[in-house]
């Protein structure tokens, strides 16, 4: 036998033992990954450190810097000078120090009532701590009676929770929580009910006039149906609970509207798998589970994730909406209260939260980027 | 009866011009632990044939059997190699044999199935990459994967068609001599289409030639003498090499057209 390639080792070897390499910093590699993670603005930095070209990275690094900062300053400009001139009787736009100030003192409200609410468990604690001295020593005494009097005070106490105001940062993570459960019963409907639909020509013949039919419609019009669904669904749980029925209705809103561009990408990535690839399964004449889990899912996981993307963005959009219809503690309610205070500084409020929606919808979509990238195999191209 | 046969195969395709019927009435016997290739025109029909055997196309007249039954559908007693590797790009080389090797050896244990997939793995010369993804393996590696997915099934037969078309001489040559000593090795029944009549020569113990379509059919057969296991350098020093190469080409040039009309 005659084999002249380099990676023909002869079977008996079948673990060739390659030489230890020593760690190098490679900053193509590096550039390359924080691309990936859609970190592309670091990369000339890696480059940089791996004196690639660095003339060249540094105008990058320059061009990417301060472009944005350019347009940021602007910005900035053009709002002070609105802030200048649009006013109405009772309230005007804040101006960026303005802004600024209110920001300041939502972060100063917020850590009174953290600090009020640390006291208010401090107190709490000790409070229990000297009953319980007082049930042992009632013990003690032989007196029962008083003891499991005490104790059942000890319970009450320990069952108490601190009735506080919801900060701007609590209300952020009720949103977040929102979009999650709402994103989560979207994936759960539309990936599974997508493949159906991309299996099967008589499926989508038979869902296609309800999915084109429902994609357009508003977050506001499905919000009384939801809640009807939640009303009628859902016990009202103790106001302590994060669980309030509140939170389904607006992540229900969140899913209804959110939960088409997975259903329509995933249908189309199943129906659009490389014949070659079907062919596998067929020719192995593997089992449906198996031809699902193994070749249609990660055949069609990039174009999934790319309608996840899109559901992502429009869920979060309507969950502002959703939160202000439902009276969910989120940043919608926050919105919507400082709305109803109509003065200047709750506009500069708003303003915060209107960095702040966008912010975290920015985070999310770079979130499911980088998931994206990652389930994209590299296509063969032989 | 032979261990495998078609029966009067045949392929129509339903067009808008009305029947096109491509392959007509190809009868082939094919004993146990023989190598067929089948050339031919490109478009004459070869891999509507080769694809009707593996049951990934429909059958529209005649039969074929395997192993005294008549084959329905396609199955992974038939291991099919495609002049693309067609692997998973999700999985990795070992992974991608492995699918096949599950769905054979499903009585076996794992491990006894891990030993299948690696066995035939490092067979192709792959025991150092095998856990890479197929974006990382160069064209002749991939084909390696599908060689040995195919191999690893233990299949009744093996259908290959045109499996190193596309790569390069020199890789073409490393992977023929892959597929021979692996064929040495388990001796399967081979049915592989080319249209590379040194290869052909090199690898078949009898070599088919159909006829242009449409309404292909086999124009003649070949029988090759060579003694196996066969080394290239010294069948190409042979004068018995050229007269098969000679008889092939001038079936090719002169007489694939009206073979046809011959044989009717
Ligand atoms: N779906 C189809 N409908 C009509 N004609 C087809 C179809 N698929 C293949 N053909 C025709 O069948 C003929 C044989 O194709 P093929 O078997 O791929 O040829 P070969 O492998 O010998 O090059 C070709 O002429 C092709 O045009
Ligand atoms: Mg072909």
């Amino acid at each position: 036998m005659s084999t002249t390639t380099a990676d023909t080792h002869p079977p008996a070897t079948p673990n060739a033992i390659t030489p230890a390499k020593k760690w190098s910093y490679n900053p193509n590699k590096v550039a390359h990954t924080l691309e990936k993670l859609g970190l592309g603005y670091f990369s000339p930095f890696a480059r940089l450190a791996g004196r690639d070209e660095p003339a060249k990275q540094i105008r990058t690094i320059a061009q990417n810097t301060f472009l944005p900062l350019l347009a940021f300053a602007i910005f900035l400009f053009g709002w002070q000078l609105c802030s200048g001139t649009v006013a109405t009787d009772s309230q005007k736009i804040p101006s960026p120090g303005e802004t600024w100030d209110a920001w300041n003192g939502m972060l100063a409200f917020s850590a009174a009532e953290k600090a009020k609410e640390a006291a208010y468990y401090q107190s709490l604690e000790e409070r229990v701590a000297r009953f319980s001295a007082m049930a042992s020593e009632a013990r003690a005494a032989g007196n029962t009676g008083r003891a499991e009097t005490i104790e059942r005070r000890i319970a009450k106490e320990e069952a108490k929770v601190y009735q506080g105001t919801t900060t701007f940062f609590d209300q952020i993570g009720i949103s977040i929580l929102t979009i999650s459960v709402g994103f989560l019963i979207a994936t759960l409907i539309a990936v599974p009910l997508g493949i159906l639909c991309g299996l099967s020509p008589l499926v989508n013949t038979a869902l296609n006039p309800l999915i084109q039919l429902f994609k357009p419609v508003s977050p506001l019009a499905w919000f009384p149906i939801v809640f009807v669904f939640t009303t009628w669904g859902i016990d009202q749980p103790p106001a302590s609970s994060i669980w309030q029925r509140a939170l389904f209705t607006s992540a229900g809103v969140v899913t209804l509207c959110s939960l088409w561009p997975t259903l329509v990408n995933t249908a189309v990535g199943v129906a659009s798998i490389d014949k070659d690839h079907l062919n596998v399964a067929k020719a192995l004449k593997l089992g449906w589970l198996k031809r699902i889990w193994k070749i249609i899912l990660p055949a069609s996981l990039p174009l999934i994730f790319t309608g996840l993307r899109v559901s992502i963005g429009v869920g979060w959009m309507v969950l502002v909406a959703a939160d202000m219809m439902a009276q969910n503690q989120g940043l919608g309610k926050f919105v919507w209260d400082m709305y109803q205070n109509g003065d200047t500084a709750s506009t500069a409020q708003i303003i915060i939260a209107v960095f702040f929606i966008g912010g975290i919808g920015f985070l999310l979509d770079r979130i499911m980027l980088v998931f994206q990238r990652l389930v994209t195999f590299e296509e063969q191209t032989i | 009866m032979a261990y495998f046969e078609c029966i009067h195969l045949g392929k129509t395709y339903k067009t808008p011009q009305g029947d096109a019927v491509i392959v007509e009435d190809f009868n082939l016997k094919i004993e146990q632990g023989e190598f067929v290739c089948i050339i031919g025109h490109s478009g004459c029909g070869k891999s509507t044939v080769l694809s009707m055997v593996a049951g990934l196309n429909e059958i529209s007249q005649g039969t074929v059997v395997l192993g005294e039954r008549e084959i329905n559908g396609a199955g992974p007693d038939r291991g099919v190699v495609f002049q693309a590797p067609c692997l998973l790009p999700w999985m990795t080389a070992y992974e991608n044999v492995m699918l096949g090797v599950d769905q054979v050896y499903y009585h076996a244990t794992k491990e006894e199935r891990r030993q299948v997939a690696t066995y035939y793995l490092a067979m192709v010369g792959l025991a150092g990459s095998m856990h890479k993804h197929p974006g990382e393996l160069s064209g002749g590696m991939r084909q390696r994967v599908g060689l040995a997915r195919a191999f690893a099934l233990s299949p009744k037969m093996l259908l290959l068609d045109e499996p190193f078309g596309m790569l390069d001489k020199l890789t073409k040559f490393d992977l023929q001599q892959v597929l021979l000593d692996l064929w040495n090795r388990e001796r399967l029944t081979a049915m592989m289409v080319t249209h590379d009549v040194d290869e052909a020569i090199y690898l078949a113990d009898r070599i088919v030639m159909m006829t242009n379509g449409p309404a292909a059919g086999i124009g003649d057969i070949l029988s090759i003498k060579f003694e196996r296991p066969r080394d290239r350098a010294e069948i190409m020093d042979t004068s018995q090499f050229y007269d098969y190469r000679d008889y092939l080409i001038d079936f090719l040039e002169n007489r694939a057209a009206s073979a046809a009309l011959e044989v009717a």
